[in-house]
């Protein structure tokens, strides 16, 4: 660069300037530190610092039984905490050897896509945000927010759910809940009307195009190299998904295409999350119609019968001696889980997120791992703004959808 | 043909008679256990091999046993296979008083944050990583938390009765 220009030696133009972008930027949109190394506004050099919120869940989880440790899953990725919180109570479930009625499993599904849509929809918008678009933002906003008071009629909670039970819900959908996820699907009115008129915004527009094209690429090779996994992989070009290559709670039933794209840049990336929206609407439109036809006594199955697991309704509690004595054995973490090693993933939000459970027998694990996509494909950070503006390096980061909560555990 | 486990644990065999043991198959999910010196061949072999073709670490990470005298630490590795979709689980065990193991990050770039990683909470000395520093924890601490010897509660505690919880 600037070869045809003769500076002299020691000259500030032939300087370079360090910055720390973060902990607490304002557009890193979370606590991350980047020490960038600059000549000008072009980047040469990052370094990533993580772990200022680590909370050593891993620890923790090492003293708690297994229920216990759900709340701790939801501050993994928390735009998506519902994904996190059923893929533990897959891992408990397999380990115990439980299978889930079918029912449970499709109301699984509608709330594990509703918290993909969720997710998608924040880190698509935010992309937007960073790039100067602030109205999209605005605009689905208000769908999440429909989304949280669904989350709301089902667990009680809304950002860090605890939502579901080992073997099923703690208790039934109501027929609020149901009409509240009627509105969100509504053609008209709903949620896809508001994802189109946000593609409108976005998908051909000019300036995001120019914006986002070619900003932070990375081949399929390197992406899988990194261990890239969820919408990243895909925008690469790498149809992978745990959905499909694994199905867990009956995904097999549903169709539903895996989007990809092909330069892994800011604008694939993009695209893929947007499809994946209309692939998540379509998984929930078939899981509804397929909860909707159960009927009678099927109508009101919402958990598998595992009575040392699953806490006993409260009326059975006063009523019924195995019920109290599950009851307490429960409560006060009593159950002794049987000894085994495991490792199940489910597509999260943004990758495959694992659990590596291994229990020796006692109540509680004996160790816990979580595989948080975040944190693996993070470090494929400093390669992709390379050589790039600082602005774009502020997009790529949105981009990834990296979470704190999930890259530090 | 699909790949099973039988068929990789044949081919495994035929490559390194005699060195991989301890075969299980937990869940399904294929698992053996190898001597600490040989792990990065293992995990070159089963990368470069075309029919075994396990291009994609998935997870990384260690787990303490402080009963197996001479063997407290094992490394796990799980690699996956996305052309077959087979998923494998591969540990070395290593003496916690040296606890040198061999870095997989010229193999997988995923390896590198991985390794850091298990390093910062176990002490696994990576040989042949490039910055074997710690990570989520800070800088200045001077233990590795995740061992067992350091239990979660406070030990002062007289409130609170251990036997509850079983450990």
């Amino acid at each position: 660069m600037n070869d045809h220009i003769l500076l002299p030696e020691g000259s500030i133009e032939k300087q370079t300037t360090t910055l720390n972008l973060g902990p607490t930027h304002p557009a890193t949109h979370g606590v991350f530190q980047n020490v960038l190394e600059l000549d000008g506004e072009r980047i040469l050099k990052a370094t990533s610092t993580v772990g200022y919120i680590h909370r050593a869940f891993e620890k923790i989880a090492e003293r708690r039984p297994l229920y216990q440790i759900t709340p701790l899953t939801d501050r993994l990725n928390y735009c998506s905490s519902p994904i996190n919180n059923m893929g533990w109570h897959l891992t408990c479930e397999k380990l115990l050897g439980v299978s889930t009625p079918k029912r449970v499993d499709y109301l699984r599904v509608i709330i594990m896509e509703l918290a993909r849509i969720s997710d998608h929809l924040i880190c698509n918008s935010i992309v937007g945000v960073d790039s100067g678009a602030y109205s999209g933002f605005l605009y689905v906003m208000q769908f999440r927010e429909l989304i949280y008071e669904i989350y709301e009629e089902v667990c009680g909670s809304r950002l860090t759910t605890n939502i579901g039970r080992i073997g099923g819900f703690e208790r039934n959908f109501t027929n609020a809940a149901f009409e509240k996820l009627e509105k969100f699907l509504d053609d008209k009115s709903g949620y896809p009307a508001q994802l189109r008129e946000f593609e409108n915004l976005f998908t051909r527009n000019r300036i995001f195009m120019e914006r986002t094209i070619g900003c932070g690429p990375i081949t399929a090779e390197r992406a899988m190299n990194y261990g890239f996994t969820g919408p990243n992989l895909r925008a690469a070009g790498i149809d992978y998904d745990v959905r499909v290559h694994e199905p867990y709670s009956s995904y097999g039933d549903f169709n539903f295409t895996i989007p990809v794209g092909k330069t892994g840049d800011c604008y694939d990336r993009f695209l893929v999350r947007n499809a994946e929206m209309w692939e998540s609407l379509s998984i929930i439109k078939q899981a509804y119609q397929k909860v909707q036809a159960f009927k009678g006594a099927e109508a009101e199955v919402y958990h598998a019968d595992v009575p040392a697991y699953y806490l006993p309704e409260k009326k059975d509690v006063y009523t019924k001696m195995e019920a109290l004595i599950y009851h307490f054995k429960i409560v006060m973490g009593e159950t002794e889980i049987p000894a085994g090693e495991l490792y199940n993933a489910v597509e999260g939000a943004n990758g495959e997120l694992g659990f590596y459970l291994i229990s020796d027998g006692g109540r509680t694990p004996y160790r816990l791992h979580f595989r948080r996509p975040c944190f693996i494909y993070y470090q494929a950070y400093p390669e992709l703004i390379k050589d790039g503006m600082l602005s774009d390096a502020v997009i790529t980061m949105s981009s990834l959808n990296l979470i704190a909560g999930e890259l530090d555990a | 043909m699909s790949l099973t486990n039988e068929r990789i644990q044949q081919r495994l065999n035929e490559k390194f008679p005699d060195q991989l043991y301890n075969w299980q198959e937990p869940y399904g999910m294929l698992t053996f256990t190898g001597s600490k010196e040989i792990n990065l061949k293992v995990m070159q072999f089963l990368f470069d091999d075309e029919e075994l073709n396990f291009r994609f670490l998935s997870d990384l990470q260690a787990v303490h046993y402080p009963n197996q005298v001479g063997e407290e630490l094992a490394v796990v590795y799980h690699l996956h296979n996305w052309v077959s979709n087979v998923r494998i689980r591969f540990k070395v065990f290593t003496d916690i008083k040296q606890p040198d193991v061999y870095s997989a990050t010229a193999l997988y770039q995923s390896a590198n944050f991985m390794e850091r990683e298990t390093y910062d909470f176990f002490g696994v000395n990576f040989i042949g990583h490039p910055n074997l520093i710690r990570i989520l924890n800070v800088d200045e601490m001077d233990y590795f938390p995740l061992r067992k010897e350091y239990p979660l509660e406070d030990q002062t505690r007289i409130d609170k009765d251990d036997e509850m919880f079983g450990r």
